[in-house]
Formats: structure tokens, sequence, C-alpha cells
């Protein structure tokens, strides 16, 4: 039995009828995967953030090696005097 | 590495659900007693058979994890038990929807495979409470994997009893593939291999994002100085990235 001869048979529900509930069907799975490549893109947001606040750690430790600390020396020289 | 491969799984899964859907809308005949309707069974099949095959592949890698108490098995068996429900909840909805356009029913109560899927799913919806309710990591992971076996091996058990003393109203896909036509057959294998792509590209995607997320934090333990203290963790259902967690200089952590 072809194709044509399947539609010619008449179908259980014409199309207006069950196309909004194929729609929906198929809607909610992709609202589905939408929602989860929103949570996603939010944790990406995260790791971003938080790579963000690493880098700053790491430059402020950097900024402090390279910073000559005062020597006892020094200081109690300063103080002789 | 759990990155790696994953733009051109991506690409793969977006291709085949194209290829699904064109099948699905412009290859496909309809079906002779249920018209356009039947067009969901492309979609509610496929997404019930992943997410069953799930809660079965999630328990074999709790094995895994209590054979090898890796905790990176622990981890994986956590991500896709996490899909399977998101599957599983695809599936009530799809499988409600063509209930109400078929029967005029959104629930019916008496048919033995939507009931033994609502008890599977929500089975299944324990597993995180669970391990929210256990603080310590070790226990949360071997108590976890234990019920992963124990629930993955009521699945096929339920499929089997379900199937025994079918009531033979819900009308069958699966094992009567050769009874459809070819067109038909073609449509929904196309259509359960872009859905199995799709669940192991969530899944990929989901042991990625927690794998760079402990890579983060063992970053920020190094660099505040805190190279030797256990990761702080609070109470949580997501598996621990802490025990042998390395440092990410060298190379490996311990999801």
């Amino acid at each position: 039995m072809n194709a044509a001869l399947i539609v010619a048979e008449a179908p259980a529900l014409p199309l207006n009828t069950a196309g909004k509930y194929v729609a929906g069907a198929y809607i909610v799975v992709f609202v589905i995967v939408l929602i989860y490549v929103a949570i996603m893109g939010i944790r990406l947001s995260h790791i971003e953030r938080d790579l963000g606040e690493l880098l700053e750690i790491k430059k402020a430790a950097d900024a402090a090696e390279e910073k000559p600390l005062p020597t006892l020396a020094s200081t109690t020289g300063a103080q002789s005097t | 590495m759990y990155g790696r491969g994953l733009r051109s799984l991506s690409i793969l899964t977006v291709a085949a659900m194209a290829l699904a859907l064109s099948l699905v809308f412009f290859y496909a005949p309809l079906e002779a007693e249920q018209g356009f309707l039947q067009k969901i069974f492309y979609l509610h099949v496929p997404l019930a058979i992943i997410a069953l095959c799930g809660f079965v592949l999630g328990g074999l890698l709790a094995v895994m994890h209590l054979r090898t108490r890796d905790s990176r098995w622990d981890m994986r068996s956590y991500v896709v038990i996490h899909m399977s429900l998101i599957f599983a909840v695809g599936t009530l909805i799809t499988g409600s929807i063509w209930a109400k356009g078929s029967w005029g029913h959104w629930w019916v109560w008496n048919e033995p495979t939507l009931v033994s899927f609502l008890i599977v799913f929500l089975l299944y919806a324990t597993y995180q409470p669970l391990r929210f309710a256990i603080e310590d990591p070790e226990r949360q992971a071997r108590y976890a994997s234990v019920f992963a076996i124990t629930a993955g091996a009521f699945v096929p058990m339920n499929f089997l009893a379900v199937r025994l003393s079918s009531a033979y109203l819900h009308p069958r896909v699966l094992g009567s593939t050769s009874n459809l036509p070819g067109s038909m057959a073609l449509t929904f294998l196309v259509s359960l291999i872009a859905m199995a792509l799709l669940f192991a590209t969530m899944c990929k995607y989901e042991l990625t994002a927690k794998h760079t997320r402990a890579q983060v934090r063992a970053l920020r333990r190094l660099l505040s100085g805190e190279d030797g203290a256990p990761a702080p963790r609070g109470r949580s259902a997501v598996p621990s990235t802490s025990g042998p967690m390395t440092t990410p200089a060298a190379g490996r952590t311990s999801l």
C-alpha cells in the first residue's frame, strides 16, 4: 500500500486537530534542550567569572613578589641616625 | 579530558537531529490509524528508549565505581542518571500529549506502560535527594552506586513484566519495527540514533563542565596556598571531586 493510499484512508485525527499536539510535543522537547543550554550558559559564565578572579589573584601575587621588601639593616640604620 | 571530540559530536548531533526531523515531516508517510498524531512517536519512543537505557547504563557505571573505587565512575553514573531523568521528563510530557490527542485524556492510570514508566521515573527522582541526604562524599558515592545498580536492574525487569502482562493498549514500536513500512522504520531508526547522539552530547557537556569547574577550584586552592588542604565542601548531591585530586598543573583530576 503506497503512502498516498494510506493518507486517503483518513487518519484518526485530521491535520488541523493533531497538528497542535504534534507541535506541542516537539516544542516541549525543544524547550527542554533550550533550558539545558541556558543552564550550561549560566555555568559557563560562573567559570568565566572564577577564572577572572583567579587571574586577579595571580596578578596580585606576582606584584607582591616583584615589590622589594625593606631589609632589617636599612631599618635599623634609619633608626640610629 | 572530557572536552575532547565535543565539537565534532555536537556537529554530528545537530546534523542527525536535522535529518531525523526532515524524515519525520517530509519522508515518513502518515500512519493509517493515527494519522499526523503518530509523528509524536518518532520523538516519544526514542526518548523513552534512551532514558531507560541511560538508567541501565548508570547502573553499569556504578558497578565500575564499586569495583575500582574511582570517583570518576561515580561522576559518570551521576551524570548519565541525571540526563536520563531529563529525558524521562520529556517522555512523560510527550506521552501525555499523545494520550490527550489519541485517547482524550492526559493520563490513563490503567495503562501499564504509562504507570510503570512513571514508577521508574519516581524511583530515580529519589536518587538526587538520596545523594543530598548524605554529607560524607565517600559514603554518598557508595550508597548512590548501590542505588543505581539496584534501580538499574529494576528497569529491564519492569520492562519485561509490563511486556508480558500488557493490556495490549499501548502502541508498540520496539520489537515490531520489522512490521513498519521501510520508510517509517528508517525514520524511526534515524530518530533513535539522533536522540542517542543528543544524550551523549549532553552527558559530555555536563562532564566537561563539572571537570572544568573542578579544575578551577583546584587552581583556586593552589593559588591561595591551600594546596594540601581538602576541598571545601558543603552538603551537595553532586559527586565529590576531592580524593585523589591532583592539581591542573599535573594534568589530572579525580573526576
